[in-house]
């Protein structure tokens, strides 16, 4: 259901291009306790198959990626 | 009568336990594969060699510092005209040579481009392109390189060559190190570019 997952932290990477938003995503990651939740938002079309496979590779789960007006909106549990 | 009996119970046991044991095994040899594979991570080693150019620099630093992030580990080997990008202050006025480069956005002929000023004009134009896109710059990436422990090694052959010392290299850098070095290193490696 769309809009159930509830973030702890956003991290905005709108206006940035690869690699920054997976960067970014995983410097927040490492600040984060295990468990919770980030939210990122890019605009980079690129960040939608980068982030997938960031979090196959790292194990961050990623629960949620909705894109909506040229956002691209995804929600990362921090599992390690 | 009992006997065929007591042999045939025996035989059904001895299967059993083997066939028990076999899979007891394959499953422990099946984790401990597993777990030895997922304890060492996986490892980038980038040779770069030829070149001290702005996009020399930007493919061994995106792809070293998202291996990074990637929870991989990174070690790129400067050699040659590459150790320029290591020179103390020299991140930001790395330049995008036009002569002979055909894939340049505004396409001049090679008598143009060899003209004086022409490098610093593309180098100009290219920055400027960087900064309104937003896209990391060399000095911000080698930063997070830094940072996030990828290895910047210096080839100590080029740095004789150039009469550079380890003082005359951005600070944060491991020691110059001899080919050996990063072949060992890179022997292990998942993954190994040229760039």
């Amino acid at each position: 259901m769309p809009g159930a997952v509830k973030a702890d932290q956003t991290l905005d990477c709108k206006g940035l291009l690869c690699p920054l938003p997976v960067i970014r995503t995983k410097q927040a990651i490492d600040k984060m306790t295990v468990g919770q939740v980030l939210e990122m938002i890019s605009t980079d079309p690129g960040s939608v198959a980068d982030m997938a496979a960031w979090s196959r590779r790292t194990g961050h789960e990623l629960l949620e990626h909705r894109t909506e007006n040229g956002l691209f909106q995804f929600f990362i549990r921090k599992t390690k | 009568m009992s006997a065929t009996l007591d042999k045939s119970l025996n035989d059904l046991i001895e299967a059993k336990v083997k066939e028990l044991l076999d899979q007891r095994v394959e499953t422990l040899v099946e984790e401990k594969l597993k777990k030895e594979k997922e304890s060492r991570r996986k490892r980038l080693a980038i040779a770069v060699v030829s070149k001290g150019t702005i996009e020399t620099a930007y493919a061994a630093l995106i792809l070293s510092t998202t291996a990074a992030a990637l929870d991989m580990e990174a070690g790129v080997y400067f050699s040659f005209f590459g150790l320029n990008i290591l020179k103390k202050g020299n991140q930001d006025s790395l330049k995008v040579v036009p002569l002979g480069n055909p894939a340049m956005p505004v396409n001049m002929p090679n008598i143009v481009s060899v003209l004086p000023g022409m490098t610093a004009l593309a180098t100009m134009m290219m920055k400027r392109e960087i900064k309104k896109k937003k896209i990391a710059s060399i000095p911000e990436l080698m930063q997070i390189a830094i940072e996030s422990n990828v290895k910047l090694w210096p080839c100590q052959m080029a740095m004789d060559m150039f009469n550079l010392k380890k003082e005359d290299l951005m600070d944060g850098l491991p020691d110059p190190v001899g080919a050996a070095t990063f072949l060992e290193y890179a022997a292990e490696a998942d993954i190994t570019l040229f760039i």
